[in-house]
């Protein structure tokens, strides 16, 4: 009689635990508001990525078309993995110096991890993270990008 | 040949309003049959009334397998909060019919050593029987293809052929995961038949017939699962649970198995041939969740209580085939939810489950459910 | 061994060999395991590793220690902060800086978060290897929240690279301690709906409990850390046994089972992220106020010397012992993975059960194959 007992209890828990899961699903079933998905292209105009995401390097120029990138390297030497690549030119300043500056700083999008050290690093603060997320090319090629925009010069008051 | 329950008003077929059709489809199909009939000989008649119902027939398979792919892709998205698919036609309606498409361009991947015979035929195999068990489901008043006078039992003995082709398919595809997918199939498919016989038999009792047409029409006064109350809940319950195993879903889709072995015996399958028991299993749910509509909800019946006539005329305002279409996809509904809320079992504990629980459940229920009937206990 | 040999010498024994992975929807990654089945019963399991080896040990010896630490991210990449925070420790250690408080207590609590995150994974995909897919969904959801606390501090959702020796790498976002109280609280509601669907599933119950159980003797023995040592009664808490960061001025416990199942292991993380939250909710409150990161020499270099630090991950104990030779790399660096250790109790603990248990088990153990490899 026990064991009788027993294996009906059995089977009445065993039914009353699928019931409560059962029910949780069909809850979220019939609460469309619960939903998560976000339709990504269409929402494209409203979609704003956190200010601290780290999309891709970038250097931020101002109006006058002016960055504060020196050249120094500092953030080639310490990129783990040879993502930049700083070539620089000797140009003479107004008053008659011999000055090294920037020619190009190369970033290679598709080798950087991310790890923020550059922009960290950077003893002017030159660096920064952009939040754009949308990489996709067609080629390789234009992974590699040029970040000193062409015609660009140091930032006054910038060493 | 077409449908054999005799509406009472044949002879004013000519003058019916269109929409009494949706009420009693063999007022359409009757002037059809007698057209046919008195244009050509009997023989050429049957053959041509064949050819129309194997067309719609391979046109219902269709579009009823690819909306139910929708409908488990739309009904899983809503259970896990996601939106589903959403970006072919409004809602995504059309994406399975795109799926399709892209399955029909896929290559057929020849398999190293398959038995490609059986290989080839095995997709078959599991189509064809799904297709003769849909000719004896009746889809609304009139609207049947066959109406044996033993439609369960017939139904019962083809839909457990479909076994054949799961394990020519695990068998015949010379890769190991497929074997176990089937082996498995196997033995899940011959025991759960049991389970399946048991539940239609306890109803079969209740009925007092096994003609499906009989069966629905023995509940025009309720349907069974209130006539028969207490066994004929059991009986539903069970036939739920062992035709959830049947169909091959989850919780018991051992024989697919993602997590184990890939995807069971299909696993070598390609293109259309996957495509091919990708839409049987969900015609087969559908089969299975019909015939637990047929049985137990009353199939095309509306929802009438005993001698309340104002109320059952009003229910009989609603279509039959709406009735049907309803109950059905009420029952798919509760077997997608099944899937998409429980892990699976393991082997032996499915057979546990057959064995040990159900099957001598059942046996008590049968006993029962005579017992109500002999003593008049049922409503 | 050749496979075909194998299959030779299988079908002598009458035994059935099948190939799980490299590509395979359970093994989380690129494992392959070469199971020996006797129709559906394990006989043995031969874990075959190194899909993915990326030699971060080897190039850890080229680069300097603040570059080293964006490698660790990518071993573990569920616990990715903790494995930052033991390189950190063990640098800090070596050059004997003090870090502040306030360090201490924001590492502590991205910790608990990382661990959470990592917990409400396994219990997603744990659910997903048992076949219940829901679960898989309901999981990442709620994951989705912590990625973006991570994301708004330290710019990365997964692969966070917060920490740099001598501190961090920014200071916490300002909206930081609203948005984990909020998620703290939205969790603590979600988290019963867990127990709801998987715990108390009857299904589920059949399922894992008494599978794969593995002693206290063999636990120890085989060296399984982390909850799945601790499901077998082994206390091995780092945090309790040998605080660092802030662990020792918070109440926790350590949740420790005896029975050693895949039960029992999964029930150590659902309540491990019960315990995160309360270390959370201690600190989050009273962050200190200081300097988010001291400052280092542009240049770090160990003075020549051994150095080893032991950390908690969500997986277990991370060891890392780094010989330096007074360069600005370290001459060699080790890591003591807990994945790499936990899998080599797989075949013990699975022998005589069957292929779905193998699932179950595997999953149970929470590998990050990444990890295995390094
Ligand atoms: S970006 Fe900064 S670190 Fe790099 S070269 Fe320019 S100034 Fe130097
Ligand atoms: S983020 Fe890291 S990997 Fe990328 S360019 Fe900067 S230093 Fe190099």
């Amino acid at each position: 009689m026990r064991s009788i007992i027993e294996y009906l209890r059995e089977i009445v828990l065993g039914i009353w635990s699928l019931l409560k899961g059962m029910k949780v699903t069909s809850t979220y079933f019939f609460s469309p508001g619960k939903i998560v998905t976000q339709k990504y292209p269409e929402n494209r105009k409203s979609l704003v990525m956190l200010e601290r995401f780290k999309g891709e390097v970038v250097m931020p120029h101002n109006e006058k078309n002016e960055h504060k990138c020196t050249g120094c390297g500092i953030c080639e030497i310490n990129c783990p993995n040879g993502t930049i690549e700083i070539i620089s030119k000797v140009i003479i300043t107004e008053d008659g110096k011999k000055k090294k500056a920037i020619d190009k700083h190369i970033y290679r999008l598709g080798m950087c991890t991310f790890c923020a050290l550059c922009v960290k690093t950077c003893p002017s603060n030159a660096l920064a993270f952009s939040q754009k997320f949308e990489h996709a090319v067609f080629n390789r090629a234009l992974l590699n990008k040029i970040l000193n925009k062409p015609g660009s010069q140091l930032m006054k008051g910038v060493e | 040949m077409l449908p054999e329950i005799v509406a009472q008003n044949t002879s004013a077929s000519q003058s019916v309003p269109w929409w009494k059709f949706f009420y009693d489809f063999s007022l359409l199909t009757q002037p059809v049959d007698v057209w046919l009939k008195g244009s050509v000989s009997p023989f050429w008649s049957t053959v041509i009334e064949m050819a129309i119902v194997g067309v719609l027939f391979l046109l219902f398979y269709a579009v009823v397998g690819l909306f139910l792919v929708y409908a488990e892709r739309k009904v899983c998205a809503f259970i896990q909060n996601r939106l589903g698919p959403n970006r072919i036609g409004p809602f995504g309606i059309f994406q399975t019919v795109a799926d399709l498409i892209k399955l029909l361009f896929k290559e057929l991947i020849p398999i190293k050593n398959a038995d490609s015979f059986l290989f080839n035929l095995a997709p078959f195999i599991v189509i064809i029987v799904n297709f003769m068990v849909l000719a004896a489901i009746p889809f609304s008043k009139g609207l049947h293809a066959i109406d044996f006078n033993i439609g369960i039992f017939y139904v019962i003995a083809v839909s457990s052929m479909s076994v054949v082709g799961v394990l020519l398919a695990g068998w015949s595809s010379n890769s190991k995961y497929s074997l176990i997918g089937a082996m498995r199939s196997g033995a899940q498919i011959v025991s759960y038949e049991l389970s399946i016989g048991l539940a239609i038999i306890t109803i079969v009792i209740l009925a007092g017939s096994m003609q499906l047409s009989e069966i629905i029409e023995a509940q025009r006064t309720g349907w069974f699962i209130f006539k028969g109350h207490i066994p004929a809940l059991i009986a539903f319950v069970i036939y739920i649970i062992s035709s959830t195993a049947e169909t091959n879903r989850g919780p018991f889709d051992m024989a697919e198995a993602e997590s184990e072995l890939t995807a069971g015996y299909h696993t070598e399958y390609s293109g259309i041939r996957f495509a091919f028991f990708y839409l049987a299993e969900y015609i087969n749910m559908f089969i299975v969740a019909s015939i637990a509509a047929t049985l137990f909800l009353g199939g095309w019946m509306p929802f009438h209580v005993g001698s309340w006539d104002g109320f059952n005329r009003i229910m009989d305002f609603i279509p039959p085939f709406i009735w049907y279409i309803g109950k059905t996809f009420f029952i798919i509904w509760i077997i997608m939810l099944f899937k998409w809320t429980f892990p699976r079992l393991r082997i032996d504990q499915l057979l546990t489950l057959e064995w040990k629980y159900l099957l001598p459940i059942n046996l008590l229920n049968v006993l029962i459910m005579a017992f109500i009937v002999l003593m008049g206990w049922h409503f | 061994m050749d496979i075909q040999v194998k299959e030779l010498i299988a079908d002598e024994k009458q035994e059935y060999i099948i190939n799980m992975g490299p590509q395979h929807p359970s093994t989380h990654g690129v494992l392959r395991l070469v199971v020996s089945l006797q129709g559906e019963i394990v006989k043995n399991i031969e874990p075959h590793i190194g899909y993915i080896h990326r030699g971060i040990e080897k190039m850890c010896e080229s680069i300097t220690y603040p570059q080293i630490i964006h490698l660790t991210d990518r071993m573990d990449y569920l616990s990715a902060h903790i494995n930052n925070e033991a390189v950190c420790l063990t640098v800090e250690k070596a050059l004997e800086v003090d870090i502040t408080d306030r360090i201490k207590v924001i590492r502590t609590i991205m910790s608990e978060l990382t661990r959470i995150q990592s917990h409400q994974l396994f219990w997603a995909s744990y659910g997903m290897d048992l076949g219940g897919q829901t679960c898989f969904f309901y999981g990442l959801r709620d994951r989705e929240k912590i990625l973006d606390i991570f994301e708004e501090t330290c710019g990365g959702r997964m692969l966070v690279s917060y920490n740099c020796p001598g501190g961090l790498m920014y200071d916490i976002h300002p909206n930081f301690q609203q948005r984990v109280k909020d998620f703290i609280k939205y969790f603590r509601k979600a988290l019963p709906e867990y127990d709801t669907i998987l715990t108390g599933n009857v299904i589920f119950r059949e399922r894992s409990i008494g599978i794969g159980p593995l002693t206290l003797k063999d636990a120890v023995s085989y060296g399984v850390t982390g909850p799945s040592g601790r499901a077998s009664g082994f206390s091995c808490d780092v945090r309790k046994h040998e605080p660092y960061s802030a662990y020792d001025r918070v109440n926790f416990n350590e949740v420790i089972y005896n029975e050693g199942d895949t039960y029992h292991r999964y029930l150590a993380r659902i309540e491990e992220m019960r315990e995160s939250m309360n270390i959370i909710e201690q600190l989050i409150d009273n962050i200190p106020e200081g300097s988010y990161a001291i400052k280092m020499k542009p240049i770090i270099k160990l003075p020549e010397g051994e150095y080893f630090q032991r950390v908690e991950t969500a997986r277990g104990e991370l060891d890392v012992f780094i010989i330096s030779d007074g360069n600005k790399n370290p001459f060699r660096l080790k890591f003591r993975s807990p994945n790499f250790v936990n899998l080599g109790v797989l075949n013990h603990i699975s022998k005589g059960f069957k292929i779905a248990d193998l699932v179950a088990i595997a999953g149970s153990l929470d590998f990050v194959i990444p990890d295995i490899d390094r």
